[in-house]
């Protein structure tokens, strides 16, 4: 935090201008932080910040109330500069109780705003929290922080005092008392707030009154409490002109597909079951129905898919997404999407695995599953998002690989993206094309036949649909002879489809861009990534850059078939990174196919990587650290 | 459906695709692609607008023989596949081929919410009580005590009755036929194809290689009528060559088998009501099952309910029309935005 401009506010107040700041909310899973974490980062990028945001929640919907396990919490950074994480430190916490401080203590910064509700320090609180004293006795222990003990639950239940409320009701409000209180910190302006409440609980008029009460005494206790003696000002950012408005991952993942088929004349079908961290993407898709959206929630993943691959045969621009565990359910399912040549996208929201792993966590570790992990030799594309602004055009990108090239594509994303939220430049609408496909009417074959697997010079097959009169054929999963799709257990046949299969993925290279570099186009140190460990990666090696370090970066959003330059790129550096949240799996492919000694960082804690992290790894391997 | 009435007269040979045919010779199967093919050209559809999905196992390979759209795929899964096709093309006839393996076995999930669903689709199960495919393992069907490869010494298991099944999952059609009783299952799956909703057709059909004659006693002539009652709509449930037995309700509303004449007349019987909206007499009549009582053959069961594929696409036009034409420009706008000038 870079004090630019210091004035005087009344007698004993000071406004300090700051370029980007860190605020983490902590609570029980029912102190409503996610709630407060969003409005906040709403609020803030309607002002014109830049905004980066990491929810953190567990998996449990309600893990006994104020246990280390039921601690949910929400970081965002906003900034008057572009800024591509949440964020390594903490420059403000809010800690609603003794397991949110325990918890989340170690990630603020020294110097750093500490806000509790002292309320919530009773005995059983502290116990429940493995606190044998009062940490907010512990003067050692606080020293390095500005402290404020906040009564939050009295003052918030003196705010509402008059409006009828049980008790219960009363200190659900609380979560507002401290946002009143940060956006008072921090010079926010709260209308936006304002109006989310009275559209949220217009049935509940006292609840409307209530909040509204309490948002306003928690910005009045900053206002007159001596104790508070800075208040910050972000200006907003410099982003470039146009509009903007904030967008998670899953959200740009619906908006993108149903974008894809929308502008190329088409209604998208959705088949999804439920899971964590993928179904927000069934849930908005399921409202846009004016868009001519079919989704099912279906019976299991098995169904998601294989009713996918029966939306592609009737013609439609089919989808089904999933994570991790659905997305192994889906194997044999993609696989006739793959031997049968039918469009789809299938989209893994990736977390913490194996098994159930860590739902509500981050993870990278399904590249290898995407790439390989189904019977026999089964290619397919595979797109991943790097934010989750740019999940939308990863999503279109899918969309037009798949119906391009008649194949199932993977469009991998990951709880961190899907989650995290941050300023989208509304598209032009004239900007997105809509794509090149169509169905096939009439017969393809001498005397008026059709054949399906009659390949065009990209060995893509025809898309022809039911309901065409004359070109009535079957599909199946059985090998098929090229051309004419019968059934073949021919010897040679079958290694040449296994053959023209793989080609024809592995064609698509061509019709992809090249892989862009950030940075000097050879050097000493080339970091190569992939997905939604894009901001800090990146946020690091600009730092390295701007240090004089000869680094570059080079994130790759196609995994399968990579850039056609890729190979030459690695070949320009001394020495190649790979920086994964896995045990280092594009690394593998990455040596495996380009006989590179390419070096890993890897972390699998179901968190993003810090900048820091990052950031020592580069120097370590040029030999700087 | 619509017909039109410029469209060609179509065969069952119409229907015939250029493969060969390689089902064991004598086959059940034989029998139920000659009587689906010549119940197609019956019902005023376009050639083109039929499609067949299937499974996996013998039955499955059914869509290859048929010169319509099919699809061949997975097993079990066939159910779900027909479900995402008929969800966004109700205006085709899917039909679905399944066998007691591939429909209640690995698909037993997609079965039942295919069903549950009344998504509007024709299912013909062939039911050989046994995986054909797989050369002759028991299968969710095969009696208990029945000797396979896989069960050398008899299985333990308990078998279901698909017909049950579709009913418990709330079935808006369910019927049972025979492979060989040509007349009685292209009557049966005339009724499955004018259906609207899930049309679950049961066929018990003979797999002569790995469980040959597990049908007779409902396909031999002679014996059949003593063995099978036959299901008609508001008629009472008579069965015998000599038409001389009945069903009726006992006192503890169980079914029990009576002669008629001596004190009991027809008005005494059972009366079968396809279309009560209770599905407990279809139910019980479901229960009775050879060698311990004569069995039901033909509709158990036919009632309008609306289907998903219906309900899906009337959803979709009565939010397009609440909300109005599709904009890109509202979608990306929805929610807070800002502008950077
Ligand atoms: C996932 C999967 N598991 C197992 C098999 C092997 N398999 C093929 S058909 C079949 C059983 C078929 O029995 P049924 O559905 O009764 O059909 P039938 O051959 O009797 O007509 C099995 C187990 C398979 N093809 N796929
Ligand atoms: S194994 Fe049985 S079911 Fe399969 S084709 Fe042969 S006879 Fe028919
Ligand atoms: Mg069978």
């Amino acid at each position: 935090m870079s004090a630019v401009d210091a004035e005087t506010n009344g007698n004993f107040r000071t406004t300090e201008q700051v370029d980007a700041v860190v605020i983490r909310f902590c609570g029980d899973s029912g102190d409503g932080m996610q709630l407060v974490g969003t409005q906040f980062t709403n609020v803030s990028a309607v002002f014109g910040n830049d905004v980066s945001t990491l929810p953190d929640f567990p998996a449990e919907i309600r893990a006994p109330a104020g246990t280390l396990g039921g601690v949910s919490g929400y970081q965002l950074c906003f900034s008057s500069s572009d800024i591509y994480t949440p964020g390594d430190e903490v420059d403000t916490l809010v800690a609603m109780n003794p397991a949110a401080l325990k918890t989340n203590l170690a990630d603020l910064k020294r110097g750093g705003t500490l806000i509790v509700n002292a309320d919530a320090f009773g005995k059983s609180d502290l116990s429940k929290a493995g606190y044998e004293s009062n940490p907010l006795d512990d003067e050692d222990a606080l020293a390095g922080y500005r402290v404020h003990k906040i009564d939050m639950t009295r003052l918030t239940r003196d705010a509402v005092a008059d409006l009828g409320l049980s008790l219960k009701e009363a200190d659900r409000c609380k979560n507002f008392f401290a946002l009143g209180l940060v956006y008072w910190l921090y010079d926010r302006d709260p209308s936006t707030t304002q109006e989310w409440v009275k559209t949220k609980f217009a049935k509940r008029p006292e609840l409307v009154k209530a909040n509204l009460a309490a948002l306003k005494a928690g910005s009045d206790i900053g206002y007159s409490t001596q104790a508070f003696t800075v208040h910050y000002k972000v200006p907003p950012a410099k982003l470039p002109p146009g509009k903007y408005r904030k967008i998670t991952g899953n959200e740009a993942v619906a908006f993108g597909l149903v974008t894809a088929a929308h502008v190329s004349g088409k209604e998208l079908f959705y088949a999804g079951y439920p899971i964590t961290p993928a179904s927000d993407i069934l849930h908005e898709l399921s409202k846009l129905k004016n868009f001519g959206v079919r989704t099912a929630q279906v019976e299991d993943e098995i169904a998601a898919i294989t009713a996918t691959v029966g939306a592609s045969f009737g013609g439609a621009f089919a989808v089904t997404a999933s994570s991790g565990p659905g997305i192994a359910l889906k194997s044999e399912g993609i696989g006739l999407g793959v031997i049968t040549e039918l469009p789809m996208v299938i989209v893994n929201v990736q977390r913490g695995g194996p098994s159930t792993g860590l739902p509500t966590k981050t993870e990278q570790a399904d590249l290898l599953m995407s790439m390989f992990g189904r019977n026999g030799e089964c290619p397919m594309p595979i797109v991943s998002c790097s934010t989750p602004g740019d999940a939308f055009d990863a999503a279109r990108e899918a969309m037009r690989l798949a119906v391009e090239f008649m194949t199932p594509v993977f469009l991998l994303s990951d709880g961190y993206v899907a989650n995290g939220a941050e300023p989208w430049k509304v598209p032009n609408i004239s900007d997105l094309k809509p794509i090149d496909f169509k169905h096939t009417r009439e017969p393809n074959g001498k005397d008026g036949q059709y054949l399906p697997y009659l390949r065009n010079d990209r060995l893509v097959r025809p898309w022809a649909v039911p309901g065409t009169p004359g070109l009535e054929h079957r599909v199946g999963g059985l090998e098929k002879w090229d051309v004419t799709g019968n059934v073949s257990y021919d010897a040679d046949n079958h290694q040449h489809m296994i053959e023209t299969r793989a080609k024809k993925v592995a064609g698509i290279a061509d019709h992809i861009p090249e892989q862009p570099l950030e940075g000097p186009e050879s050097g000493e140190l080339l970091v190569v990534s992939w997905g939604g460990t894009y901001g800090s990666i990146r946020t690091a090696v600009q730092r390295a850059q701007r240090a004089g370090h000869s680094v570059s970066l080079a994130h790759i959003r196609y995994l399968s078939p990579f850039p056609r330059n890729l190979g030459d790129l690695l070949k320009r550096f001394d020495k190649v990174l790979v920086p994964e949240l896995n045990c280092g799996q594009l690394r593998l492919l990455l040596r495996a196919k380009y006989l590179v000694d390419a070096q890993g960082l890897n972390k699998m804690k179901g968190k993003p990587f810090l900048v820091s992290e990052v950031y020592d790894a580069i120097l370590q391997h040029l030999g700087k650290a | 459906m619509s017909t039109s009435i410029d469209l060609p007269v179509l065969t069952p040979k119409d229907f015939a695709s250029d493969q060969e045919v390689r089902w064991c010779p004598r086959c059940g199967d034989y029998s139920i692609l000659a009587q689906v093919k010549k119940v197609l050209p019956t019902l005023g559809i376009p050639k083109e607008n039929f499609v067949f999905v299937s499974g996996i196992g013998c039955s499955s390979r059914f869509p290859y023989y048929m010169n319509t759209y099919g699809m061949h795929s997975i097993h079990g899964r066939a159910p779900a596949i027909a479900t995402g096709l008929k969800v966004v093309r109700p205006d085709l006839q899917v039909w679905v081929i399944t066998g007691d393996g591939d429909a209640l076995s690995i698909g037993g999930n997609h079965f039942m919410h295919m069903i549950r669903r009344n998504v509007n689709l024709k299912v013909i199960l062939f039911n050989n009580q046994i995986y054909g495919l797989t050369k002759g393992q028991y299968s969710p069907t095969s009696p208990q005590g029945k000797r396979t490869k896989s069960t050398p010494y008899g299985s333990v298991d308990a078998p279901l009755t698909p017909v049950s099944v579709a009913l418990g999952a709330r079935a808006s059609f369910v019927a049972r036929s025979v492979d060989v009783d040509i007349q009685h299952l292209c009557m049966v799956l005339e009724r499955a194809a004018h259906h609207k909703g899930t049309a679950v057709v049961e066929v018990y059909q003979d797999c002569n290689v790995f469980n040959s004659g597990a049908f007779e006693f409902a396909s031999k002539k002679g014996e059949k009528e003593e063995n099978c009652i036959y299901l008609e709509h508001g008629k009472p449930l008579i069965f015998g060559k000599e038409r001389d037995k009945g069903v009726r309700l006992n006192s503890q509303n169980q079914p029990e088998i009576v002669e008629l004449g001596k004190g009991i007349s027809e008005d005494d019987l059972l009366f079968h009501d396809e279309k009560a909206d209770d599905p407990t007499l279809a139910f019980l009549l479901s229960q009775m099952r050879y060698p311990d009582s004569p069995e039901p053959m033909g509709v158990f069961r036919a009632i309008d309910r609306p289907t998903y594929d219906d309900e899906v696409n009337d959803q979709v036009r009565e939010v397009s029309e609440k909300l109005g034409p599709a904009s890109l420009e509202e979608m990306f706008n929805s929610g807070d935005t800002w502008t950077v000038a």
